[in-house]
């Protein structure tokens, strides 16, 4: 007989792995990057295929320069690459989109530790820097087909054009101005779908958030369905707020999460400077995760008080 | 009532169907003094004796302890220390067979008219909790008189996939097993017996509930095939709502729970008064030709009933003494069987995951699916950092050691070994 392997239990696994929930989050993110291709053009493919490339070369030369396991194989450099450039205006300057790469992996991801140790969203913190950063070119936004004002509805709103308002339909299936993946709330939900019926997330944080925001603004009287479809709530809702690592690790902590998320958007939306808030009202929840965590730490069956 | 749901874990019974046949008599069997919780039974025979199938041959150290039987007919041939499944030494009888089978003939059913005759029934017949976890049957059903006993679950679960050997016995062997019901009654006087019997069994569901409905007092608990509802807290939890506290006995919620097969081997003692001298193996795994159940006299070495069942296959790379779930890997097939062996796999190469942990993503799968709602990957951090005060604080000390944690984690962390060696860190900072 052949030596046999000797190894603790359980000798059987349910075959789920890293790899395999980040391959779960870049089909599910696919309806929205042929949205946005669709309703873009070939330069939102573009500025997708920088940010991704770059993303996985910048996790990489990392990995390599510091002597580290090689990681990119588990396509959470992938799926970070492809989240900031949906978070990105199709005319966004390549150099830009490989600046906020950088950030994303190397400053919040590799930084901290890696996959599973950074403590915020990383292609949000590299899309909030580059708003900061350069203020012109994330806020600038190009000619969408169809629509009348290449403004975003939430600038729309803001500035109070909202003559220029496009349909609830032309808003659900994303024909307005915005960054890349943001814009196709029909796209994003297929996405969502998906991830709730393959187990990757759970419904808690998507509908807590998004409930939240249609909730708090329809009592301040701010078009409801209007706030849920004109901004990033569906792809900070679904793709972002959701991040493993950055969110609570229970369900009553993710509907905790949730809340928060949503509170935030509304005011910022509402009595902020900028006329969106998502980015801003995750990243601010993702510092509190730990606390959240702590608030909604399982009691176990029949333990005593600690 | 909320019940603990559990995970889908693969079935794999492929045996369910195989009634067990018995394997010819092993030329030497080994048995080891200690094959059950507690202390080691203590040699009554020499080297050079002649002993006879049934015949005692270790005698109990006390009450938390099991009298060993010879399982077949021969002479003595050693009495030395042999490695046991994790390389550790126990003493160990070495039978040589003469091939008899002779049965001891001062084997007589004992008498039992009453509660203290009934336990002592139970010791004598050298039963444990065959299920896995080797309790000396006759202390765990020795209960205090302030006891309230509302609650004997006869444990049928079986939610370790391959293992059917708990499936046959409530088949082939459902008459033993109902009688020992009878007897559990009879003295114990619990207000209820329940079996628990995952829906994934029609055949056993309906053996029992047949024979169970002719008596006030016992029904049949069907429970949803999820790994892992024959674990004694959540079957107490599922059964009957209620919540054993940490660190107390199932008797502190009024419930004893006890394996299908211990039942039936209790009973078929003291109608008979043949000891557990053998006992049925699930003999399966990818690497089995072809997978059986087989009976088997105690102490025959595992390799032979491999070869029974056709032999392994040349790319075998696991050989697990028990299930996938909990059981242990073992480094050879020269290990005998033991009281508590209740399946034996052999897993091929391909289906022997690599399991190269990666950094935890914080997907929350363990957290999600413990049973006993702890939070292991929080236990890790802790356990990387030493810190038994937070070990203490996330309550490591109650975790079942079912391994649900290990077997959903995306990042194959070893997490069901970090219970256990927490378990041990916290035992020993004590």
């Amino acid at each position: 007989m052949n030596p046999v392997t000797v190894s603790y239990a359980p000798h059987i696994h349910n075959h789920a792995s890293t790899s395999h929930i980040m391959r779960d989050v870049l089909i599910a993110l696919s309806p929205a990057l042929a949205g946005s291709v669709l309703i873009f053009g070939m330069r939102a493919a573009v500025v997708i295929f920088m940010c991704v490339a770059s993303a996985v070369v910048f996790e990489w030369g990392y990995q390599k320069i510091m002597k580290k396991q090689e990681t990119i194989s588990d396509l959470s450099a992938c799926v970070t690459g492809l989240l900031l450039a949906f978070n990105l205006p199709v005319d966004i300057p390549l150099w830009q989109a490989v600046f906020g790469s950088g950030v994303a992996i190397i400053l919040v991801k590799q930084f901290f530790g890696g996959i599973g140790k950074n403590f915020a969203n990383p292609a949000l913190t590299a899309r909030v820097v580059m708003l900061i950063s350069f203020p012109t070119a994330m806020s600038t936004w190009a000619e969408v087909p169809n629509a009348v004002s290449s403004a975003t509805p939430l600038e729309l709103v803001q500035t109070g054009a909202l003559q220029y308002m496009p349909s609830n339909l032309d808003l659900f299936l994303g024909l307005h101005g915005g960054s890349l993946g943001e814009t196709s709330e029909l796209a994003l939900i297929i996405g969502g779908v998906y991830l709730i019926a393959r187990r990757v997330i759970t419904w808690h944080i998507p509908v807590s958030f998004i409930g939240t925001v249609y909730i708090l603004t329809a009592i301040l009287g701010e078009q409801p369905t209007v706030q849920l479809l004109a901004g990033g709530l569906f792809i900070g809702a679904i793709f972002m707020a959701t991040d493993y690592p950055t969110s609570p690790q229970t369900n009553s902590g993710r509907l905790i999460f949730g809340l928060g998320c949503g509170l935030l958007t509304v005011i910022i939306r509402v009595w902020g400077n900028y006329p969106e808030g998502v980015s801003f009202a995750i990243l601010f929840m993702n510092c509190i995760v730990p606390f959240i965590n702590k608030l909604t730490m399982h009691h176990a069956l029949g333990g005593k008080k600690a | 009532m909320k019940k603990i749901k559990g995970l889908h874990a693969p079935h794999c019974k492929n045996t369910a169907e195989m009634v067990p046949v018995a394997i010819p008599t092993p030329a030497v069997v080994t048995l080891p003094m200690k094959m059950h919780a507690g202390k080691p039974a203590i040699p009554v025979v020499k080297v050079g004796d002649q002993v006879k199938v049934g015949q005692l041959v270790g005698e109990a150290d006390g009450r938390i302890s099991a009298p060993v039987h010879s399982s077949v007919s021969g002479t003595v041939k050693s009495i030395d220390e042999i490695d046991g499944l994790i390389g550790e030494k126990r003493k160990s009888i070495v039978i040589a067979s003469d091939g008899e089978q002779a049965v001891y003939e001062g084997l007589t059913p004992p008498i039992v008219t009453n509660l203290e005759e009934f336990l002592d029934a139970v010791h004598a017949s050298g039963v444990v909790g065959l299920g896995g976890a080797g309790y000396p049957t006759a202390h765990k059903l020795t209960v205090k008189e302030s006891v309230q006993l509302d609650y004997i679950i006869i444990n049928g679960a079986e939610c370790e996939p391959y293992i059917t050997s708990d499936t046959r016995a409530m088949v082939d062997d459902a008459d033993n097993v109902f009688e020992g019901a009878l007897l559990l009654k009879e003295y114990l006087k619990p207000k209820k017996i329940v079996i628990g019997i995952e829906n994934n069994k029609p055949e056993a569901i309906k053996e029992m509930r047949e024979r169970m409905a002719t008596v006030d007092g016992m029904e049949v608990c069907e429970l949803p095939a999820r790994y892992p509802q024959g674990e004694r807290k959540v079957l107490v939890y599922n059964v009957t709502g209620r919540i054993v506290p940490e660190g107390g006995r199932l008797t502190d919620v009024g419930c004893i729970v006890i394996n299908c097969t211990t039942v039936a081997v209790f009973a078929h003692y003291i109608k008979t008064g043949m000891p557990l001298v053998s006992r049925v193996v699930t003999v399966d795994g990818s690497a089995v030709n072809t997978p059986k159940n087989v009976i088997a006299p105690l102490g025959t070495p595992i390799g032979e009933l491999f070869d029974f069942c056709g032999g392994l296959k040349d790319d075998v790379k696991k050989i697990i003494m028990g299930g996938p779930m909990m059981g242990a890997a073992v480094p050879n097939t020269d290990l005998p069987v033991l009281k508590i062996t209740n399946a034996i796999l052999a897993i091929s190469e391909k289906d022997v995951e690599a399991s190269k942990p990666t950094a935890c993503i914080k997907c929350g799968r363990c957290t999600a699916k413990c049973p006993m709602r702890l939070m292991p990957s929080h236990i890790e951090d802790a356990f990387e950092l030493k810190n038994i005060d937070l070990l203490k604080k996330y309550k490591v000390n109650m975790c079942a050691e079912c391994s649900c944690c290990a077997f959903l984690c995306p990042a194959r962390r070893p997490l069901s070994q970090v219970m256990v060696l927490s378990k041990k860190m916290l035992w020993e900072a004590k």
